[in-house]
């Protein structure tokens, strides 16, 4: 495949931004695209040129390492894959494909198409987590039945990678999709009922004094999730935020 | 030559754990908060660890290279992870669990970690559910498990094909908790690019911060190092695009040795490669053996037909076709371990019977399994089980249930629906028994610098039976690392803080530096990528499933030449201050090109055939198990720990005995 490629350069979080263009030959549809930048990269440094920087690890789909929006959407054309999985296949030979970073006020650019996703892990931080100790002395793992259909819930949120696409995609740049994924993930469970009304009030805090906008229902980060993660968690945090005005623990 | 000392507890094997925690130094809590410790890796060893000792009261340091901790490659584990719960009812115990990950390891594991292993294994799972992890459960809320390779009970917990993902988002929680109470201080994008040892002792790390370029210098009153595998050493593995030698190397060459680095496992399920554009496998859980059956064309001219697409598998007739495992392995079949696995589908590939155009790949069939669920739909709903449409229709939708994202997988790689032909697998290079030597505690042989989860060497022997890696992170990064490393920082209450500019500090900050300087200024002709993939082609070559004396000496002299020419020719574009993959990688290749030599050169010495390391010398000849892997217990039942003495050619061999009190050596025998 013949392709022409226009990717967004920038030297760093300061520095303007460009769109430069790079023809790239003989591509195989059978590799990832990831490995279509690669071969791009492969060919800059031989000209001794930069290459151009973007994220990625795992290349299966699962750490939420690589991003990228191509063409208009988060992780490409495809669906419910990341970037590392969408194949060359994907796309025609002689197109023109554009290449941009995940964009959001709360993600600055860090380089090229690498941004800064910080701001997830500081939501997290605010009250992702269960409060018990690490000394394996609790009780037995089935002391509490958890009925299936709770658990698969809790699972199918839980399923988030923290990419980022949500984010991107959504025109008020919200990471309602992102937030409670991990909310729900807990409140389905009996032993994140406990604290789900403080988690909830410091979580959705946090994520709005990052910057991230509101939900409006519009449903594209959904579409676009390459976890498929439902809007349902969305309307469950939503509740579970209302419940924790009103009943919070400590007014 | 020395012997090393394990310091393993003496005793029933039983109660060693229980007598060692009673007798080893504990920190009163006051004096934990005067205590700093560095730990490098947020995977399931480090993130637990970081997480456990901040708990403690100990302030943690936590680096990692990705963007957030979240990211590590125990991320991407799938299947499952081992506990001796039992609760199945099929009489495993923490001896069963034992004895299994001692005789897959083909008896080059040391007793007494692999008992504490599976002792501490069921509070994993009690763990992990209060933290919030959502494991797969049954209609009445318990838990699930599901059967691996190489053993006899059910004893994996998993959650779907993705348990590697909540069990590390477990171990992030509870570190991002130490996070918000300030107990530990997460330094996200941060690569170790050195250790610093003071009157002999771990004293900190300098490091590289990948957005902005700033070298730092740490200090603690020890170091923890969590950063994994070093399965990148072929270039194409499993493993992450970053996973990565560098941190357990820099503290090999500051005096930790470096112990079995040619244990490798190869694991005999993954997505073969498609051509040169290549940059990774994939693997394939092991949990598809349950229900899948392997085989080749019996026949060299169906062989031909297939590769030139003048026939598809489907066509090839039931008794023209060669499902080998079964025929060489009746009593373990497709199920045998993964080493037997790999081995076996090399023997067919080698013997020209691979089945894609490269002529490396050999088929996974579900058309059996999905007919036998099928039927079993068909008979509960009192549907017409002779109807073959229907009964497709109907074991399709449980192979779905059971396996559907890794059907999916596989589908969005390759382009080929795995429902209606075999898949295509080949082995790959995906984890490495090898690693830094520990004792019993997990201290390496430098004072106050410790190893968990797979960047030690300590559990898993020679090969690693399925989901015993997601168990010994989590063990050795909540239950033995917190307890161990109190021994020796009860010594270090009044230490005080450790300064990070005195001349140690100094000293290896500036080596850091001399060699950054030297990537970004040598105006070398080739890539980075170009010195890795010759490096990785020599590792599968000549250091891969099957290794013999010729083999190896030529890797270990065409590694050097490689070396040697990437000093000269690397060539690093853009600068050292601000994001430079490039930079990164060549850091991490000038490691990989150390240790793949002491790697070749410990493959050369081992001159026997155990697990994962199959020597082409040292084989079983006629009888039962002829062309089997031949063990040699007389001469090499030890551990090999290698000092670093300059050059990898020049490193000192040291030997660890092993000891089996509790389980009687024997030969394999999946047959």
């Amino acid at each position: 495949m013949n392709l022409t490629l226009k990717i967004w350069r920038q030297k760093n979080s300061k520095a303007n931004g460009v769109v430069e263009t790079y023809k790239l030959n003989d591509v195989s549809p059978d590799s990832s695209f990831l490995e279509m930048l690669d071969v791009l990269n492969e060919g800059l440094v031989d000209k001794g040129v930069e290459p151009v920087a973007f994220d990625h690890d795992c290349r299966e789909g699962i750490c939420g390492m690589c991003s990228l929006y191509i063409n208009g959407e988060a992780h490409g054309p495809d669906r419910k894959v990341t970037t590392c999985q969408l194949h060359m296949r994907m796309f025609e030979d002689g197109e023109t494909i554009t290449i941009e970073p995940f964009r959001s006020a709360a993600f600055p650019v860090v380089k090229d198409l690498v941004v800064d996703r910080s701001a997830f892990d500081r939501i997290q931080q605010a009250g992702g987590y269960v409060s018990v100790n690490t000394s394996g002395n609790t009780q037995d793992a089935n002391a509490l039945p958890i009925p299936k259909v709770d658990a698969d819930k809790a699972f199918d949120a839980a399923t988030c990678i923290g990419c980022g696409a949500c984010v991107a995609t959504c025109k008020n740049a919200s990471a309602m999709l992102f937030v409670s994924a991990k909310v729900s993930q807990f409140s389905l469970l009996p032993q994140g009922k406990v604290e789900a009304n403080r988690r909830v009030a410091n979580m959705v805090a946090q994520m709005d004094e990052e910057g991230f906008g509101n939900c409006t229902n519009t449903g594209a980060c959904e579409i676009e999730c390459p976890k498929g993660i439902s809007l349902d968690n969305i309307a469950r945090m939503n509740r579970d935020f209302l419940k924790s005005l009103v009943v919070a623990e400590d007014k | 030559m020395a012997v090393l000392d394990s310091k393993s507890p003496k005793g029933p094997i039983a109660n060693r754990w229980t007598k060692h925690k009673n007798d080893i130094n504990v920190v009163n809590p006051a004096n934990k908060r005067l205590i700093d410790v560095i730990v490098v890796g947020t995977g399931l060893a480090g993130g637990a660890a970081s997480a456990s000792l901040a708990e403690m009261g100990y302030n943690v340091k936590a680096f990692c290279y990705q963007d957030s901790p979240r990211r590590a490659h125990s991320i991407a584990a799938q299947g499952g992870i081992n506990a001796a719960k039992n609760y199945q009812n099929d009489g495993d115990s923490t001896y069963r669990l034992f004895y299994d990950t001692v005789k897959g390891g083909d008896y080059r594991a040391r007793e007494s970690n692999v008992y504490r292993l599976a002792e501490v294994s069921t509070n994993i799972i009690d763990q992990c559910v209060a933290q919030g992890v959502p494991f797969a459960r049954d209609y009445g809320g318990l838990l699930d498990n599901r059967s691996f390779g190489g053993v006899l009970v059910s004893r994996t917990f998993y959650a779907k094909g993705q348990t590697g993902q909540q069990l590390l988002l477990g171990a992030y929680s509870a570190m991002n908790r130490q996070i918000n109470k300030g107990k530990i201080q997460m330094f996200n994008r941060h690569e170790m690019m050195d250790l610093v040892k003071v009157d002999g002792k771990a004293r900190g790390i300098i490091t590289r911060n990948l957005h902005t370029g700033e070298i730092s210098r740490h200090s603690a009153h020890a170091v923890v190092i969590a950063t994994g595998g070093y399965g990148n050493v072929y270039f194409l593995s499993t493993n992450a695009m970053g996973s990565n030698v560098t941190a357990a190397w820099k503290i090999h060459k500051k005096g930790a040795f470096f112990a079995n680095p040619c244990y490798t496992q190869i694991h005999p399920t993954c997505i073969p490669r498609s051509g040169d554009h290549q940059s990774k496998l994939t693997l394939m859980s092991e949990s598809l053996r349950n229900d899948g059956r392997i085989w080749v064309p019996g026949r060299k001219d169906h062989v031909e037909a297939i590769r030139s697409g003048k026939m598809k598998p489907v066509e090839i007739p039931e008794e023209d076709r060669d499902y080998y495992l079964e025929r060489r392995y009746p009593a373990f079949g497709n199920l045998v371990p993964r080493d037997v696995a790999s081995r076996a589908a090399k023997e067919r590939c080698d013997a020209g019977y691979g089945v894609n155009s490269t002529g490396e790949a050999v088929y996974l069939d579900y058309s059996s399994a999905i007919e036998r669920y099928g039927k079993t739909e068909a008979n509960i709903n009192g549907l017409d089980s002779s109807d073959t449409e229907l009964v497709t229709k109907l074991g399709k939708k449980v192979i779905e249930a059971k396996y559907g994202n890794l059907f999916q997988m596989y589908e969005k790689i390759t382009d080929e629906n795995p429902y209606e032909t075999p898949m295509m697998i080949y082995p790959a290079v995906h984890y490495t028994m090898g690693g830094i030597w520990v004792d019993y505690n997990l201290m390496t042989t430098i004072e106050g610098c410790y190893a968990a989860g797979e960047a030690n060497f300590s559990d898993h022997g020679a090969n690693r039976l399925g989901a015993s890696a997601l168990m010994q992170g989590l063990a050795d990064g909540y239950f033995v690392l917190p307890y161990t490393i109190g021994d020796f920082l009860a010594a270090e209450i009044r230490t005080g803080e450790i300064p990070n500019d005195t001349p140690e500090f100094l000293e290896a900050e500036n080596d850091v530096r001399k060699q950054i300087d030297f990537f970004v200024n040598n105006k070398g002709t080739k890539s980075v990528d170009h010195f890795h993939k010759r490096l990785g082609k020599v590792m599968w070559d000549k250091v891969g499933m099957s290794r013999n004396i010729t083999g190896l000496e030529e890797a270990i002299r065409e590694i050097k030449e490689i070396r040697e020419e990437f000093w000269r020719e690397v060539k690093v574009p853009g600068d050292a201050d601000g994001l430079n993959p490039e930079l990164e990688k060549a850091g991490r290749v000038a490691d990989f090109l150390e240790l793949g030599e002491l790697f070749a050169k410990d493959a050369l010495h081992r001159n026997e055939s155990c697990g994962g390391h199959f020597r082409e010398e040292s084989v079983e000849v006629g009888g039962p198990q002829d062309g089997e892997a031949l063990r040699d217990d007389v001469n090499f039942r030890y551990v090999a720990a290698w000092e670093y003495k300059g050059e990898p050619s020049d490193a000192v061999l040291h030997k660890e005995p092993l000891e089996f009190n509790d389980i009687e050596l024997k030969q394999r025998s999946y047959k």
